[in-house]
């Protein structure tokens, strides 16, 4: 194996060479069982509980299709602007391998569910790119092998492996892209944006969770390079199973580097495929395709062809959401927030959440506030993402409805929601368990008001003269005697009229 | 005293129903039966006694209890070893799988036992049901009843030799390019292919999907369709088996007729290679069924002297892939694993050491003909071939109503005559491929014994898809008449043993 430590500034590859990528993304669709039998998909189950002769792949045993996964790949492929097939077959892609139980995978090969279509993805700048689709096909997950007795976990060095078939059969969506062009050096961040853009498309189809560190999602990078103003795309790696975003970013732009360092030493890049390494965002070589592997493709005999009716297609076409990035603008929009703003949100995952609040009848600014000032730093401190607080939309906008109605201040509410997250129930409950209701009544904040005075005659001759911006001192006084429990602004109000003074 | 080993099928089970018989002593007789002959047969590669004796006391006790019985209850049956059952060994004739115990019943095994069919035993095949000899078995070969030192057809030989060697009144058989209707016709009994589709192929040993269709066979042609209506039927399980009624088979093995029918006549299915003696009773078939009232029509059908090459492309390349699952990692044979050697050379050991020599043929034939830069000039053409074959029958079932032919070009022959020429043995399967490839029915029944050796002579009846009923009405008709002018079944001019 060589490692190649050379690599060059990414600002000197760029300006060499043009980057051209392909991005296949594999997704495990969330359906209750498996693509061919009645197993169940749940993560988690003991090894091999969940299995029957047919994700055995046992003598005598056939396949049917999982009518649900062919919606849910109709939809990805509708969603992605694709033609869906009039009619398609299953093909067998034979090769040998103990964690496939047939020792071949039903897949789609030449004829994909849903093909030529495209997803516009928008960098964090707000320019949009178009991303070409190649195909989306449905295909079953092999099952999964532990090495054990070796030191890096691989089969090199191993002393037996152990196969769990709980996964074998689970339906899963390749999407493959054309060849990404004309990206230039924006290249990783456009793979990036993609796989964000996808991911978000996929929940919003609830197709899947889409979780990439569970490994429900996966991507794996093409990325060649070619000297400016040539057409010949150059011999490509294929960095495989990058697990998140940020990873899809760095393999792009290390193998960018890497590619540009052997090229620019006169040597040639291997095809072949590549492990990516988290630690330190390098990627290594795996296994040399020296020769394309020969999967004896042929359609599957024991499947009938898929045939999508065109009145079911328009039906689910009809169905589906805002697409993930029409449906972020309009939000932006609508919040009258910047592109930089909206940024933030999407990156703290609170766009889901604050629409909810809104929906709970909060003032869009209100729940924005909220949730990405105090609850994003509860976040932060506690680890945990935003949406696992344990305090709900709905609650978040009765908060936010309480200090409309002057019923808390902002600080006020501060401990309101503290008291949520800790678990002291709703709002009002917490409102009341701790006693932390603005002083209101205008006749106890009267008494406070000429108390204040009273103490402070010196200040109040002060006010009385012109100098209104000495009513701080009278407010802080009077919001001290009340311990904060009251309103402000409505305290200078009343100190300001006792005193005869115009506001 | 009546033999109960001789007793038809649909005898058996009225003679049970009207408590006449006990489904124990009808079992009994046929253990007593197997006992006695299967040593010199070798039909059988298991015999589930006790499994036996518990289904016919559960079907006494259902009859003492006063409950309806079905059209075939109580009455025995071999189970070609190609289909999974919980209770015994499925060796698919194979090393490979011996001794593998399968933790489900096929869709067939259980309508079986839901027909309150008693399941002898699982009978003896070529490996795979790669072969028309049954002399691929890795279980040893099995004799013809009508003379031990021939061959009883195959894949499907422990069945055909069950039943003509009254071992069992019903068996079950599977036939991709003639394992049913060849055995048949070599042992004067009868087997029948359903359309493709028509009986479900869950749970039975796959060798070429596409091709692969379970059926029935019997001594009788009623006994035939009361097995055929017992198995056949949607499979949810199964995607590929037909959701549709099962034609009516059994009203049409009662009401025999070829009055009005048109017969078609392929003038591909006779020339070179064809036993004066088949020719000479398919002749008098053809003339028989004219008696009967039929019209004859000469049909030319140019793409059936192509579909031998194509069924020897597309069966061994789906079985290349079929039989890839058997790799030493989860069931049945492990050769060499001691713990240093890799998980490939494991199965590279177990697959030399349990595959037979036909088997790895057919592998490595399939692995060329569908690898890369073969895949269009091989299975590519053959699929081609299989569309034109198909078209030949769509045309020639306008023109006629059924179309018949001779099954297998000669009568059986030697064991070990063909056994090491596979191009000879494979022209076994000239007849019966074309119906395969089409996925259209077919029957074979007894017409007669070839003049020059007395052995067993089968006529082919094919029909459209779906139109299996066909089969029946035809095949009860022309054997009527034959029994009549024979004075008696022709297995009665079978050797007792």
């Amino acid at each position: 194996m060589t490692v190649i430590t050379d690599l060059v500034p990414y600002e000197d590859a760029l300006a060499a060479y043009d980057p051209v990528m392909g991005l296949e993304v594999h997704v495990e669709l969330g359906t209750r069982t498996k693509m061919f039998c009645g197993c169940s998909t749940e993560l988690g189950a003991d090894a091999n509980s969940q299995t029957c002769p047919t994700c055995l792949g046992l003598p005598g045993s056939l396949p049917v299709v999982n009518a649900t996964a062919v919606e849910s790949a109709v939809k990805i492929g509708l969603a992605l602007h694709c033609e869906i097939a009039e009619w398609c077959r299953f093909a067998r892609k034979n090769y040998f391998y103990p964690d496939m139980p047939k020792n071949f995978q039903t897949s789609q090969y030449d004829e994909p569910i849903a093909f030529n279509g495209y997803l516009d993805v928008q960098l964090e700048d707000g320019e949009v790119f178009r991303v070409e689709i190649e195909r989306a096909h449905m295909e079953e997950d092999t099952g999964k092998s532990t090495h054990v007795g070796g030191a890096t976990g691989r089969i090199h060095g191993a002393s037996h492996s152990l196969l769990d078939y709980n996964r074998a059969g689970i339906p899963l969506i390749e999407i493959v892209t054309k060849p990404i062009t004309g990206a230039g050096s924006r290249a990783p961040e456009v793979a990036k944006a993609y796989v964000a853009e996808l991911r978000e498309l996929i929940r919003a189809l609830d197709v899947s969770d889409a979780r990439m560190e569970m490994g429900q999602m996966r991507c794996d990078v093409n990325l060649s390079l070619r000297p400016h103003g040539t057409e010949k795309f150059g011999t490509r790696s294929e960095t495989k199973n990058v697990n998140s975003l940020r990873s899809v970013e760095r393999a792009a732009r290390y193998e960018i580097q890497r590619h540009a360092a052997v090229l620019g030493g006169g040597g040639t890049i291997v095809q072949e495929t590549r492990h990516f390494h988290e630690e330190d965002g390098s990627t290594t070589s795996g296994r040399v395709k020296e020769e394309a592997e020969d999967y004896r493709y042929f359609p599957e005999p024991d499947l009938v062809p898929v045939a999508p009716a065109r009145a079911w297609v328009e039906e689910l076409r009809a169905t589906l959401p805002e697409l993930p990035r029409v449906r972020r603008n309009r939000l932006r929009e609508e919040w009258g927030v910047s592109e930089h703003d909206m940024q933030s949100i999407l990156n703290a995952g609170a766009v889901d959440l604050i629409v909810a609040t809104t929906e709970a009848g909060a003032p869009a600014d209100q729940a924005r506030k909220w949730w990405m000032g105090e609850l994003a730093r509860h976040a932060n401190e506690s680890g945990t993402p935003l949406d696992a607080l344990a305090i709900t939309p709905a609650q978040v906008a009765r908060v936010t409805e309480l200090v409309s109605s002057g019923d808390l201040n902002d600080k006020l509410a501060r401990q309101v929601i503290e008291g949520v997250l800790a678990g002291e129930g709703e709002p009002d409950q917490v409102v009341e368990k701790r006693g932390l209701k603005v002083v209101s009544d205008e006749g106890a904040l009267g008494a406070a008001v000429d108390e204040a005075i009273a103490a402070n005659a010196a200040i109040a001759d002060k006010i009385r003269g012109g100098k209104v911006a000495a009513a701080g001192a009278l407010v802080g006084a009077v919001m001290k005697a009340t311990r904060g429990q009251a309103d402000a602004a409505r305290v200078r109000e009343l100190i300001l009229s006792r005193l005869g003074v115009e506001g | 005293m009546t033999d109960i080993t001789k007793l038809t099928a649909a005898e058996t089970a009225s003679r049970i129903a009207s408590g006449a018989l006990t489904a124990v002593e009808v079992t009994e007789a046929h253990l007593a039966r197997i006992e006695a002959v299967d040593e010199k047969v070798h039909a059988f590669l298991h015999v589930d006694r006790e499994g036996a004796l518990a289904q016919a006391r559960a079907v006494d006790a259902k009859r003492e209890r006063g409950e309806k019985l079905g059209p075939l209850a109580g009455v025995p049956l071999a189970l070609k070893d190609i289909f999974t059952t919980k209770d015994m060994p499925t060796t698919v004739g194979s090393k490979i799988l011996e001794g593998w115990l399968p933790p489900y019943d096929a869709t067939l095994t259980t309508k079986l036992r839901d027909a309150d069919v008693v399941i002898l035993g699982k009978t003896n095949m070529d490996e795979f049901a790669m072969g028309s000899s049954t002399e691929n078995s890795a279980y040893g070969p099995t004799g013809n009843p009508w003379d031990l030192t021939r061959i009883p057809g195959g894949s499907g030989g422990g069945s055909s030799a069950a039943l003509a060697s009254f071992q069992a009144p019903l068996a079950i058989g599977t036939d991709t390019g003639g394992s049913i209707r060849q055995p048949a016709a070599v042992t004067g009994t009868v087997g029948v292919k359903p359309t493709y589709g028509g009986v479900s192929r869950y749970g039975m040993v796959a060798f070429s999907s596409s091709l692969d269709q379970g059926g029935p066979c019997a001594r009788t042609v009623l006994d035939a369709a009361l097995l055929h209506e017992a198995i056949a039927g949607h499979d949810p399980l199964d995607s590929t088996s037909i959701d549709a009624p099962v034609p009516p088979v059994v009203e049409a093995a009662r009401n025999g007729s070829v009055a009005g029918m048109r017969v078609g006549v392929v003038k591909q299915f006779r020339g070179e290679g064809y036993q004066a003696g088949v020719v000479q009773r398919f002749d008098e078939s053809v003339e028989l069924l004219k008696e009967l009232g039929a019209e004859i029509v000469e049909l030319d059908c140019p793409s059936f002297d192509l579909a031998l090459s194509a069924y020897y492309l597309i069966a061994p390349s789906e079985c290349s892939s079929n039989l890839a699952r058997f790799d030493a990692m989860r069931y049945g044979l492990r050769v060499g694993d001691d713990g240093g050697r890799s998980a490939e050379e494991v199965t590279a050991l177990t697959r030399e050491a349990g595959f037979g020599d036909e088997v790895k043929r057919r592998i490595m034939l399939g692995t060329y003909a569908l690898s890369s830069g073969y895949y269009d000039a091989y299975y590519g053409s053959a699929q081609k071939v299989r569309t034109l074959i198909t078209r030949d029958f769509e045309k020639a079932f306008e023109q006629v109503d059924v179309i018949v032919s001779p099954t297998t070009p000669t009568t059986a022959f030697p064991i070990g005559e063909r056994a090491d020429d596979p191009m000879a043995m494979y022209l076994a399967d000239l007849c019966t491929i074309p119906t395969n490839l089409a996925g259209n029915a077919a029957m074979s029944l007894p017409c007669g014994l070839a003049p020059e050796d007395n052995l067993p002579v089968g006529l082919q009846i094919i029909a459209p898809a779906m139109k299996d009923d066909r089969l029946y009405k035809v095949g009860a008709a022309v054997e009527a008449a034959f029994v009549e002018k024979w004075g008696h079944p022709l297995l009665e001019e079978a050797p007792s043993l």
